[in-house]
């Protein structure tokens, strides 16, 4: 397999970008739209003129064309041929590549057991459903047995368990192909479900490397910007309740958390994913918290507002018309719900 | 079911057979003024037996039919191929669409003057008419349905491996299919169009000339016989390229 570097890479918004890909990897480009995110995977993959040097395995693919550098490309809009049937948009690359018909047909039918569609194989791309077709591209893109994936955002027209179930699966399936991966993502939950390493793009430059609670605990400013400043909460104990599921006591709040690790050091959550109420919110008393509501910023189209208990202060950020439905002021008895899900853990591991 | 769709596919001959038969009581009845002018159907399909047994129409018909097949071919050959270079090729773009754009929009019948003082009158006269008739519409449909295919798949395309002819080849043209036909269905129809109005002006030999020398002994009968086959022959080349153009884009479209 290949390993990537990018070296000074100039190219429209990005500047002087620096970044190195491990073998077998699989890196998540995060970044807002018109970070440069795109930018990168095209001079990657060489469909785009650029300043500075691309590495695979340390050797420069500067002046190789993009047919021959050997890429699996997914593109967003996924882009099958919609004149050739499943198993011919499979086969393309092979086609092209002169492969002998008797190798093209063993490699179209592997694909299409490894990608589940094989009932698909006779179909044309839009007798296809958004995950069928999500399948198929992907199929498509592994077909030459590329070195470099590269997937630009390729879950974004799909609802979200459709999306969820293939990242999963993806992720599965990179690690037993083990290829290098680039993959393009604004979410950052789709990130981190994805990542082992994240780059954080902003305005063309790498703002951020790390894993993702290396992202989420300690972001960067313009990070922060983009991802959000999550309130973090120190654990004071931590006692396993089952398998998966942690209390933990971080002052005077008692949280129950997802873990597969016990030693659990801090707590975090974005202000979104915190619902404010102005009365006791129904449902058992796990994860919610009791405060003073001491301050209310509301310089945007949502409201932030900052509520206090003894020990602790907690930020949530809530839609503008549902805080204005509330007739909330300062001073006033609040609840808090933390989203289970969304509550992030560091570990004395990490 | 058979039987209904039997008399679905017949449904479409029922108002010809009224149009026909209201056309063949008024001229017998002489419900139209200037009668003499117009003949029934029955008298048409009669003078069609003679002009077919006595090898009139045949000679005509297959002597127009030559003079498109010809120019139809050639001209939109070459329309696609320029086409093709136009729409794919930046400099052949730059290069030639000005010069071409200034030839377009002058009707095939215009040249027609021009080409009996270049040409003389002959078949070459017919066959380059047909082939300009052809040939503009074919090369702008075929141009605008090369351009006009989503950049993406070429990025894909090239991804996988392709090399430029290859895109051409396997991705551009395919998808421009659709255009392609469109040029050649208008122009195939067209092409019989003009070739009558070309053999009625300067040809002595052909469909259109045999309507002139009708008009000319004022055989009404001869003249509808010739229109029929008009017809006849527009809708087939159309319908040709229609069927053509369904089995290969219609399951991707």
């Amino acid at each position: 397999m290949t390993s990537i570097k990018l070296k000074n890479i100039s190219k429209y918004i990005c500047k002087d970008v620096n970044l190195e890909v491990g073998d077998k990897e699989l890196l998540v480009l995060l970044g807002p739209n018109g970070a440069g995110k795109s930018t990168l995977l095209n001079i990657i993959a060489g469909l785009i003129d650029y300043e500075g040097s691309v590495l695979f395995d340390d050797q420069p693919v500067d002046r190789l064309p993009p047919n021959q550098r050997r890429i699996g490309y997914l593109f967003q809009e996924l882009n099958l041929f919609p004149h050739l049937e499943v198993s011919a948009n499979i086969a393309y690359g092979l086609k092209v590549q002169k492969k002998p018909p008797e190798e093209i047909k063993e490699r179209v039918e592997e694909l299409l057991q490894l990608m589940k569609i094989k009932p698909l194989a006779s179909r044309y791309p839009q007798e296809l459903s958004g995950g069928e077709r999500q399948r198929v591209a992907l199929a498509r893109a592994l077909a030459n047995y590329p070195r470099i994936l590269l997937l630009d955002e390729p879950m974004n027209s799909l609802d979200y368990r459709t999306s969820k179930y293939l990242r999963t699966e993806f992720k599965m399936l990179q690690k037993k192909l083990g290829i290098t991966t680039l993959y393009v993502t604004h979410n950052f939950y789709e990130a981190e479900e994805m990542a082992e390493r994240i780059v954080v793009l902003d305005k063309g430059r790498v703002e951020q490397i790390g894993t993702p609670p290396e992202i989420f605990f300690h972001p960067t400013a313009a990070v922060k910007d983009f991802i959000g400043a999550p309130n973090i909460l120190t654990c004071d104990y931590a006692k396993r309740l089952s398998y998966g599921l942690i209390e933990v006591k971080c002052g005077d709040i008692t949280l129950t958390v997802f873990s597969e690790r016990d030693h659990i050091k801090k707590v975090a959550i974005l202000p979104e994913d915190i619902y404010l109420s102005d009365n006791r919110p129904p449902g058992p008393e796990v994860n919610r918290v009791k405060g003073e509501l001491v301050e209310i910023d509301e310089s945007t189209s949502t409201v932030c507002c900052t509520v206090v208990t003894e020990k602790n202060s907690l930020k949530a950020k809530l839609p503008q018309e549902i805080f204005s439905g509330m007739n909330l002021k300062i001073g006033a008895e609040v609840w808090l719900v933390l989203a289970l899900r969304k509550l992030k853990v560091i570990t004395d591991d990490e | 079911m058979k039987r209904f769709r039997l008399f679905k596919s017949g449904w479409g001959i029922i108002p010809i057979i009224i149009f026909l038969g209201i056309w063949e009581i008024s001229a017998r009845l002489n419900l139209i003024p200037g009668h003499s002018f117009f003949p029934p159907p029955s008298a048409v399909v009669i003078e069609f037996y003679y002009l077919t047994v006595n090898g009139v129409l045949g000679k005509s018909f297959l002597s127009s039919l030559i003079r498109v097949l010809i120019g139809f071919s050639i001209g939109s050959l070459a329309g696609l191929f320029l086409g093709i270079l136009i729409g794919w090729n930046k400099i052949a773009d730059k290069a030639l669409s000005p010069i071409l754009s200034l030839f377009y929009p002058i009707p095939a019948l215009g040249w027609l003057p021009l080409l009996m003082l270049w040409l003389g009158i002959g078949e070459a006269l017919p066959i380059t008419i047909i082939f300009i008739c052809s040939f503009f519409p074919v090369l702008y449909n075929t141009a605008t349905g090369i351009k006009t295919v989503d950049k993406n798949y070429l990025q894909v395309a090239r991804t996988l491996g392709a090399s430029e002819r290859e895109i051409l080849t396997t991705v551009v043209i395919p998808l421009a299919l659709p255009n392609i036909f469109t040029g050649l269905k208008l122009e195939s129809g067209m092409a019989w169009r003009t070739i009558v109005a070309a053999e009625m002006v300067a040809i002595p030999t052909g469909i259109g000339a045999l309507m002139m020398k009708a008009e000319n002994l004022m055989r009404i009968d001869i003249i509808i016989v010739c229109l029929i086959v008009l017809a006849v022959m527009c809708l087939s080349f159309e319908k040709f390229f229609t069927f053509w153009e369904t089995k290969l884009t219609s399951r991707w479209r």
